[in-house]
């Protein structure tokens, strides 16, 4: 079967932190990863391919510096990597970075058929969702998003677990079709060896907006609709009510209780009032 | 002289490159360049940099006023606008959008506002009534209609609930094909609503299904979308919905518009935004239209659905956490904890190394190395905070403590922070719970 996973470098989003004094973000120093959820995406296909056979092409759009990213996703077991680079790409949102992913799957769909595309739920640095659904709607693949758990997979279809608020949703989808994958669907695995010295030696692909035939419109800011106006910091959380419950626990943890009812943050009925903070 | 670039400060958003009359202005690797040749000085690029990264150096033009750092402390869900985007849009007025950029996608009017209600499983989510509520404030700032979707199979029992949370019109699909949630025929059926009666804005809850359904439609439509928002308010000159969401792992909160398609499309956070009231018995204009899809169109079927409660649910999702630290001192402790979550109707969870000490499972443990959760409640037991966890739990809603150490980080983040013997504490709050939900009394 032939796999394909998207995937994105990331900062550590856990190692940014907002500037106090100018309120911007500070980026420098900054280690950059493979977004995690896309190395959920990876592990599958890479097992699914020891499974049932077939390779894994890893696509990933970003600066020339994310060939690093590449290199290390190679060293997991996968079979090719290509890198979607150029400065006309940039600051694309969702809609014009789904579009560019899209045009370079439907380029390796054309030469030999794509079974099923894995990407991750979301990136961490933009947690938005939404280029996994674009990409797929794009060509046409059926969805299957926050998946945990893939059940069964036939040479035509893929029955897979997806995490809603109100439990699991089964789901059987025809091939081909595209995940977008959540970190309870497996258990990362090390890299072996001799990946890891193929992968060393490995030089991912490049594609720039001249190998396949972009539409500037869409790409890029001006193929973007959506752009940002304003950054600024988030809200901090301030400590509230400190309590001392020293001296008669019993009648402070009552009283705290009442207080909670009192304030709506526990209802007797939640259905009977708005649930709000 | 050439427009210089405050590397630390830009932010990357391409604002100025699509503000620059003469093309000058690029980005590379995710940092505004300025190419020197063409830099003709009109200082546009300047004005639209949100985060003032751009100067004409040596010519003293208006300064623009520093992002104010108190505007994080200052902000508050519950207000309409903060005040930093409120500058912001104040800022915004003296420019004009290019006539380049104007809306034409697909027609010439989009009006209304539009809230998908989300109906699975029999349920309403509530998030969709707090958007009709949010929705009304965002028609009255535009002066257009407020209109409920609902599409599913049988539902007509939710018409009248969406009148009585203040739609004006509601549109409904209802047709067997749409019994249960799945994204082909629920994106085919709000996408052919759209198109048809062209709404200037259209919100669903950021739910797994708001999440799901809502890309695949804005990418049928071509059209922006932003994704879990957690305040909205309209531009009021420009009449732009103004979407601001966190971003960078929360690390920041950024404002963004769709300027140039139609419509204007958002998932909104669950809790954030208030429920309006309800009012019985209001009416409004029932539109019915037809779904003409097969079910040979679509290439996804539902094998089953498997429900979850509090116990076995899943900790992002949870909507009350009772969690765990090494506080706790042995496993046998647990018990403590459980009772209260059963009372509560909510989810077991821990900490690192609660986790590691066997008392949970990893799939309980909130934090860095774990989930990131934002329930309604969370209820630290003899929890210290550390850093790692705090990141994983600090955006819940309510916030509540119990610990033995005064210094303990985690008072520092909770609304209300205990300080006393949690194997005294907890089980008294248990009973005080219990009496009062048994009894259906809160006071």
């Amino acid at each position: 079967m032939n796999f394909v996973v998207c995937l994105k470098q990331v900062p550590d989003t856990s190692e940014v932190r907002i500037d106090p004094v100018t309120n911007t973000l500070m980026r420098e120093g900054v280690p950059s990863i493979i977004n995690p959820y896309d190395a959920h995406g990876l592990e599958e296909a890479i097992r699914l391919k020891e499974k049932v056979g077939g390779k894994v092409t890893i696509v990933c759009m970003g600066p020339p510096q994310a060939k690093e990213a590449l290199k290390k996703a190679m060293s997991y077991g996968a079979d090719r990597a290509i890198l979607l680079s150029d400065r006309a790409f940039g600051g694309s949102d969702s809609l014009a970075t789904a579009y560019i992913l899209s045009m370079a799957l439907q380029k390796l769909h054309e030469t030999e058929p794509i079974d099923l595309v894995f990407a991750g739920k979301e990136a961490i640095d933009g947690d938005t969702a939404q280029t996994g659904p674009g990409i797929a709607q794009r060509l046409g693949f059926p969805q299957l998003t926050y998946a945990i758990k893939v059940r069964e997979l036939t040479e035509t279809s893929i029955t897979v677990e997806r995490k809603t608020e109100s439990g699991r949703q089964v789901v059987q989808a025809q091939l081909p079709a595209l995940l977008t994958v959540e970190k309870e669907l497996n258990d990362l695995s090390y890299a072996s060896l001799p990946n890891m010295m193929k992968a060393a030696a490995y030089e991912p692909e490049t594609w720039d907006a001249k190998t396949l035939p972009f539409d500037v419109k869409q790409m890029g800011l001006k193929g973007s609709p959506t752009s940002v106006s304003r950054i600024f910091a988030p809200p901090g959380r301030s400590g509230g009510e400190i309590i001392d419950a020293s001296k008669d626990p019993a009648s402070i943890a009552a009283t705290v209780v009442q207080k909670l009812f009192q304030s709506n943050v526990i209802m007797v009925n939640p259905l009977a009032k708005g649930g709000k903070r | 002289m050439t427009v210089a670039v405050d590397k630390t400060k830009c932010i990357g958003c391409g604002a100025c490159v699509v503000e620059c009359p003469v093309e000058a202005m690029d980005l590379i690797d995710g940092i505004a360049v300025v190419d020197p040749k063409k830099c003709e000085d009109h200082g546009k690029c300047v004005l639209v940099c949100p985060t003032n990264a751009l100067a004409i150096p040596n010519q003293p033009s208006k300064p623009k006023e520093q992002l104010d750092p108190e505007a994080g402390s200052k902000f508050n869900l519950k207000d309409p606008l903060p005040e930093a985007v409120k500058d912001y849009a104040q800022d915004n007025d003296k420019k004009t959008i290019p006539a380049q950029v104007t809306p034409v996608a697909g027609g010439d009017v989009w009006s209304g506002v539009w809230v998908i209600i989300e109906y699975t499983n029999g349920k309403v989510a509530p998030v969709s009534w707090e958007l009709l509520g949010e929705g009304r404030k965002l028609a009255d700032s535009i002066g257009c209609g407020l209109s409920g979707v609902i599409t599913g199979n049988e539902i007509d029992s939710v018409i009248p609930e969406a009148f009585a949370y203040g739609a004006e019109k509601v549109f409904v699909v209802d047709h067997p094909i749409l019994k249960d949630y799945r994204t082909e025929p629920y994106a085919e059926a709000i996408t052919s609503l759209v198109r048809k009666y062209q709404p200037e804005i259209i919100l669903m809850g950021a739910t797994s299904m708001g999440r799901d359904v809502f890309p695949a439609i804005a990418t049928k439509l071509q059209t922006g979308l932003t994704a879990d928002c957690t305040v909205l308010g309209i531009d009021p000159e420009t009449k732009l919905l103004q979407q601001t969401r966190p971003a960078f792992g929360g690390n920041i909160m950024a404002t963004i518009l769709c300027r140039t398609s139609r419509p204007q499309m958002s998932t909104v956070r669950p809790r954030v935004m208030a429920m309006p009231e309800r009012i019985d018995g209001r009416e409004g204009e029932l539109i019915r239209e037809e779904f003409t899809f097969n079910e040979s169109d679509f290439r996804t079927k539902i094998i089953e659905f498997i429900g979850s409660d509090a116990k076995s649910a899943f900790l992002d999702k949870a909507e009350i956490i009772v969690a765990v630290g090494l506080g706790l001192a042995a496993k046998k402790n647990l018990a403590i904890a459980e009772e209260l979550a059963d009372v509560l109707g909510g989810t077991l969870a821990g900490t690192r190394g609660a986790v590691e000490a066997g008392w949970l499972t990893h799939d309980q443990q909130v934090g860095q190395s774990g989930v990131t959760v934002r329930p309604k409640v969370y209820i630290a037991i003899g929890i210290s905070g550390a850093i790692q966890h705090l990141v994983g739990m600090e955006t819940s809603d309510f916030i509540i403590a119990i610990n033995n150490d005064p210094d303990a980080s985690i008072l520092k983040v909770a609304n209300f922070g205990i300080v006393g013997d949690l194997f005294q504490i907890v089980p008294a709050m248990t009973a005080e719970f219990k009496k009062r939900l048994q009894h259906g009394v809160a006071n």
